[in-house]
Order: structure tokens, then C-alpha cells, then sequence
């Protein structure tokens, strides 16, 4: 895919901080439209129960009626151009670890203060191992 | 999308002839499944409880490359994949959703104490074994 998108740019074309600020940009929108995200599928209900109620169609439009939601996938899809911007100057080797294994710890930090979710013991350590892992797996 | 021609900034279309090629409507199709998935996960479940659990995905992927396009995985890798199995299954022993409305704060008191007696109950059955 980026290949076939290739612009031509001088190898090594970022330093380290511009490196750092585009991890960041990207984890920081995916972590906040995860957030939305999950804010607004918390105010609609349990989907499951709103399709026992009123069908599939009636899931699909309690979900497309939500602004919240829609300010979620902005976030997600800002995620994503980010996400291509910053292959374009770094390796895939270091933007994919990176980015999914932060974006991890950031969501369980802004659940808890945003969503108020209860991360316990429990949840923290998952988060962490997981982090870890997902890091030596693309890694 | 390799097998397609490389598209130029210049003609931006040709990527929407790219949708109706079979593999990548299907990838599409399929990334639809997962998204309805995630969506209606996270409408009874934590963030925090769907997030880690999403993640297995990349221990399938891992495997999947193992086992039927016949990729080697590095130590690095399977000590990854232990992780992650691992953060997983802790996840998953607790509950599902801990953020309750407030008529509901007597019910979620309950239940987090119910999770902390759940979580010392397995650490104190061996040191009894132990001992006897």
C-alpha cells in the first residue's frame, strides 16, 4: 500500500523528536477516538438488546444517530492518515510497535479518568503484558 | 494491492476501480465484520476489557504465518505471543464492565469486592495445600 503511494522524500528525512512527535500525534488520536468511541456505544446500550427490540436496522441507526460516535471514527480515521503520514518518514519496523503497544497504556490511562472505568490490578497488568508483547511481536 | 498497478497521486480514481477487486472488497467486507464486532462489544464491555482482548488478533496473525504460509518465528516472537496470551486470559477472568450508572454503585461495590475475593481465593489455595 505504501508503495504504491510512494512520494519521493530524502531517506532519514526525521530526526528523533520529529520521530517522537509522530508516534504521539498518531497514538493521541487513536486514543481518543477509541475513547469517543467508546463513550458513545456506552450511551446508546447494549446493541444486542436494541436488535432484540427494533432489528438490525434499528441497531444500525441508534449507532448512526450518535454525534459522539461520528467524532469517534474522525479521531480513528485521523488515527489512520496520521498512521500513513508517519510511514511515509519512518520504518514500518519501529511506527507499528510503537504506535499499538502505547496506545494501549494510554487507552487503560484515559478509560479510567474519561469512562471512569474501574482499571484495577488485573487490568493494569494485562495492559502492560499485552503492551509488551504486541511490542516483540511487530517488532 | 501489490498486484495492482502503482497508483500516481495524479490519478487518485483508480483507486476506487482498486474497491471492486475481489480481494480488496473482501478485506473490506471483512473489516466491516470486525468493526460491527468491536462496536458491539464495547457497547456492554469496558474499553479497557475489549482492547487487550482485541489483541489476540495479532497472536492468530503470528500463527496463521506460522503454520499455513510457513514463516519463521523468532524466540522474540513467540515470547510475544506468550504475552499476550497470557495478558488475555488475565483480562478475561475478571468482569466484564466495571463503569455502572449510579443507581447501580450498591450492585458495582458488590461486585468489585466479589472480583478482589476472586482474585486473593486462588493465591491462598496453594499456600493451604502447602502447609498440609
Amino acid at each position: 500500500m505504501s508503495a504504491a503511494f510512494a512520494v519521493p522524500l530524502p531517506p532519514q528525512a526525521a530526526g528523533p523528536w520529529a520521530a517522537a512527535a509522530m508516534i504521539a500525534t498518531v497514538v493521541l488520536c487513536s486514543t481518543a477516538g477509541e475513547v469517543l468511541t467508546a463513550a458513545a456505544m456506552k450511551s446508546i446500550g447494549d446493541l444486542d438488546e436494541i436488535r432484540a427490540q427494533s432489528g438490525l436496522k434499528g441497531a444500525i441507526r441508534a449507532v448512526i444517530t450518535c454525534p459522539l460516535f461520528f467524532c469517534g471514527v474522525g479521531f480513528l480515521a485521523l488515527a489512520f492518515f496520521s498512521m500513513l503520514f508517519a510511514l511515509n518518514h519512518l520504518n514500518l519496523s519501529l511506527v507499528a510497535p510503537a504506535s499499538a503497544s502505547l496506545t494501549l497504556v494510554t487507552n487503560a490511562i484515559a478509560a479510567k479518568l474519561f469512562l471512569k472505568e474501574n482499571v484495577d490490578r488485573r487490568r493494569w497488568t494485562a495492559a502492560v503484558l499485552v503492551c509488551i508483547g504486541v511490542y516483540l511481536l511487530a517488532h | 494491492m501489490t498486484g495492482i498497478p502503482p497508483v500516481s497521486i495524479a490519478h487518485p480514481l483508480t483507486l476506487i476501480g482498486a474497491v471492486f477487486t475481489p480481494w480488496i472488497a473482501l478485506g473490506i467486507a471483512l473489516l466491516i465484520a470486525f468493526f460491527a464486532c468491536y462496536l458491539t462489544a464495547l457497547s456492554w464491555a469496558d474499553l479497557t476489557f475489549v482492547l487487550p482482548a482485541t489483541a489476540f488478533g495479532n497472536v492468530i496473525v503470528a500463527l496463521l504465518a506460522r503454520f499455513w504460509l510457513h514463516e519463521p518465528i523468532s524466540i522474540e516472537r513467540w515470547a510475544g505471543i506468550a504475552l499476550i496470551t497470557v495478558g488475555v486470559g488475565f483480562v478475561a477472568r475478571g468482569p466484564a464492565q466495571t463503569a455502572r450508572p449510579k443507581s447501580n454503585e450498591v450492585a458495582s461495590d458488590e461486585l468489585t469486592t466479589g472480583v478482589e475475593t476472586a482474585i486473593v481465593a486462588p493465591a491462598e489455595a496453594p499456600r493451604e495445600e502447602h502447609v498440609r
